[in-house]
């Protein structure tokens, strides 16, 4: 069987899948390797295993308990955010940290130690996660926190599901008023005006990240529109704010769909559909952290050969000139597409020993994959990245090399340590020597 | 809509996400499967979105003797019992069962007679109480007899022909027959074929469950566009269809 990960590159040729569907179920004995693979929305290789087994976590979904005092939640590692969402928005309650889609699973947003908006005010996913259990492939079951085989937790945060299988866990959810954001939008015309925006933003708003324009040259180099926002104390029912499947893309579009020029149009209607500098308004909380999530499987709009994310974070040493460097690199390449995002992380620690997040600047776009001169500008941008003491996020990634990956996590070798004998995924064998 | 529920073969992909729903609506809920174990994690998260009472039965539902028992067992869990859903089944091994009738015979007990057994008595005590629903989950597989599966299809087609009898009996009473047919989920049921983009998951089917029931419709394809696909392989002529590889 082969099966697809977001981004659809690389593809995988043949997969065993096995559903883990009940918390205890036990690994099936009679495969070489797993790893586990919840919502798939990995871009590349990470949610992987060509020739071995994949451990499909879709129905391992169901709530365990609800503290509605204290909002801690406990649930089972398949159960994805939007989910949890549509429970817990109607009693009150957010994700502490929520990624730009809601379609990912709780283990994957641990294994991942995603980020969201407000990383500068609450760091990562794994800093709101009091404890879960971690099931290896000798047949341990290991609860996991910062008190409890402490090791096994910070190496199974950001871990990229390689230390076993995570069955359940207990997030601490925020309290809110209700289902609204209250948001400011402003245009920016250079990346210089960017920073000098979220500097400021970042003082007073729980949420900011800005849209860059990735194509734009010459004068309009650097342009985009900064968001901001925080919870509304508006009260309101929750219903979704999109019917699901509303939007849908069909089918594969042909790879001439996307280009320059269809791009660079997209990105000026865009950029002037807002006319004045600034916009105040409150909406539901999907569009202003989910947009994309409106339109099912838009990764179909880069064809059946798939695309490359690429998301990077610099350091904020210099990170301006680093950021100003790939930019100029992008625009030049003009292949990137319309999706691009660019925020500034806070100095929040991240606690796991993989974790991506770090201070720093992080810019991030897709490249419909066009082949070997995709691969070229990457590793183009990659120079830079690491020049500039940078480092790649492996949830995008599907190129890095062993040495680029090494000095994206200076506690590579401890967490080694902790890595299940039996896991393993395609990133895994490309970035290490397995 | 808050409702009093039985379902049997609670712990089925399709089944666990519509008594989700269920449980939110503040519903009351009997599950009915195998496994204590499994029905004791369902229970948890039924509890946790907001069901009112859920009790679980466990049960080999193909033991067609033991039915009466557990029926009696339902109607005192819930004496206000409203809506029934029947979601077990076994998607058979056409191999196997060509080889041998009593593989066949063993899968038509599973998938139609036990659950022509249990649909009887419900819709007797439905008839009493003068009103209810039932929905049971066939199969776009019982629409038409194809080569890869058509024990599978026998069963499902089988129980269509049923549920329409019924739905007929009680036309003009308050009393609803659901037939409810999916196309491919993802589900453990179908974890060794090739998942392709007529696919979808659980959810979708379950929450299409509850909608149908809500309703009160009659046929329901899930999704919608299997209707379709279906309307297209029943026009197709014996003649031609006989040769064809489906």
């Amino acid at each position: 069987m082969t099966l697809e990960s977001w981004g659809r590159y690389p593809k995988s040729t043949s997969t065993d899948i096995v559903h883990f569907s009940w918390p205890f179920s036990e690994l099936p004995k009679d495969r070489k390797s797993f790893i586990s693979h919840g919502q798939g929305r990995s871009y590349g290789d990470a949610c992987l295993n060509n020739s071995g087994t994949v451990l499909s976590t879709k129905l391992l979904n169901r709530l365990i308990s609800f503290n509605s005092e204290t909002g801690l939640l406990r649930c089972e590692a398949g159960i994805s955010l939007s989910d949890i969402l549509k429970f817990s928005v109607p009693l009150g309650w957010f994700l502490p940290v929520t990624p730009g889609t809601k379609f990912v699973s709780i283990g994957g947003a641990i294994a991942n130690d995603i980020h969201g908006k407000n990383h500068h005010v609450s760091g990562n996913f794994g800093h709101h996660v009091e404890q879960f259990e971690l099931l290896r492939s000798d047949g341990q079951r290991l609860i996991c926190s910062p008190k409890k085989n402490s090791e096994y937790f910070y190496a199974t945060i950001g871990g990229l599901g390689l230390t076993g299988l995570i069955i359940w866990a207990d997030v601490r959810l925020k309290k809110i008023s209700g289902p609204f954001i209250k948001m400011d939008s402003i245009k920016f015309s250079s990346l210089k005006e960017f920073f000098e925006i979220s500097r400021a933003s970042d003082k007073d708003s729980e949420y900011t990240v800005a849209w860059l324009d990735c194509v734009a040259s010459g004068d309009q180099f650097g342009r985009g529109i900064f968001m901001k926002g925080d919870h509304s104390d508006r009260k309101g029912r929750d219903k979704d704010a999109y019917k699901s499947g509303f939007l849908t893309v069909p089918f594969d579009f042909p790879n001439w769909a996307l280009n320059s020029t269809s791009v660079k149009a997209f990105n000026t209607l865009y950029y002037n559909k807002q006319q004045t500098k600034s916009v105040t308004k409150t909406v539901h909380y999907d569009p202003f952290f989910y947009p994309l999530d409106s339109v099912s499987n838009w990764n179909r709009i880069y064809g059946k050969d798939g695309f490359l994310q690429f998301q990077c974070i610099v350091p904020k040493v210099d990170g301006e000139e680093a950021i100003n460097l790939i930019l100029k690199e992008i625009v030049s390449a003009q292949s990137a597409s319309f999706l691009a995002v660019l925020k500034e992380f806070g100095d929040k620690e991240s606690l796991g020993l993989m974790s991506f997040p770090r201070e720093g600047i992080t810019l991030c776009l897709d490249f419909a994959f066009r082949g070997e001169e995709t691969l070229k500008l990457f590793r183009k941008l990659h120079d830079i990245v690491f020049d500039n003491g940078g480092a790649i996020y492996p949830a995008k990634d599907a190129c890095m090399t062993e040495n680029e990956f090494r000095s994206c996590f200076p506690k590579l070798q401890e967490f080694t340590k902790y890595v299940d004998p039996k896991f393993c995924s395609d990133l895994w064998r490309r970035v290490t020597d397995k | 809509m808050s409702r009093k529920i039985v379902i049997f073969g609670a712990t089925s992909a399709m089944a666990m996400e519509s008594a989700k729903i269920w449980a939110t609506r503040k519903s009351e809920l009997c599950l009915i499967a195998r496994s204590k174990e499994k029905l004791e994690v369902l229970k948890k998260d039924l509890i946790t979105r907001g069901a009112l009472k859920v009790s679980i039965l466990t049960s080999d539902l193909s033991e067609i003797q033991k039915h009466q028992e557990i029926l009696s067992k339902v109607y005192t869990d819930l004496p206000e019992l409203d809506t029934v859903l029947i979601a077990y089944g076994t998607l058979s091994d056409q191999k196997k069962c060509q080889k041998s009738s009593e593989e066949t015979l063993s899968e038509l007990t599973i998938n139609f007679l036990s659950v022509i057994s249990l649909v009887t008595n419900l819709a007797n005590h439905f008839e009493k109480r003068g009103q209810g629903d039932i929905a049971v989950i066939t199969s776009v597989a019982g629409d038409r007899g194809r080569q890869s599966n058509y024990v599978y299809g026998t069963a499902k087609g089988g129980l269509s022909i049923f549920l329409q009898g019924l739905r007929n009996r009680f036309g003009k009473t308050k009393i609803n027959i659901i037939d409810i047919r999916p196309g491919f989920t993802d589900t453990p049921m179908t974890a060794d074929i090739q998942k392709g983009p007529l696919f979808v998951s659980a959810a979708v089917v379950g929450k299409g469950i509850v909608e149908a029931i809500d309703k009160k419709k009659e046929i329901v394809y899930l999704p919608w566009f299997w209707r379709f696909i279906m309307l297209i392989i029943r026009s197709i002529p014996e003649s031609i269809f006989k040769k064809m590889s489906l």
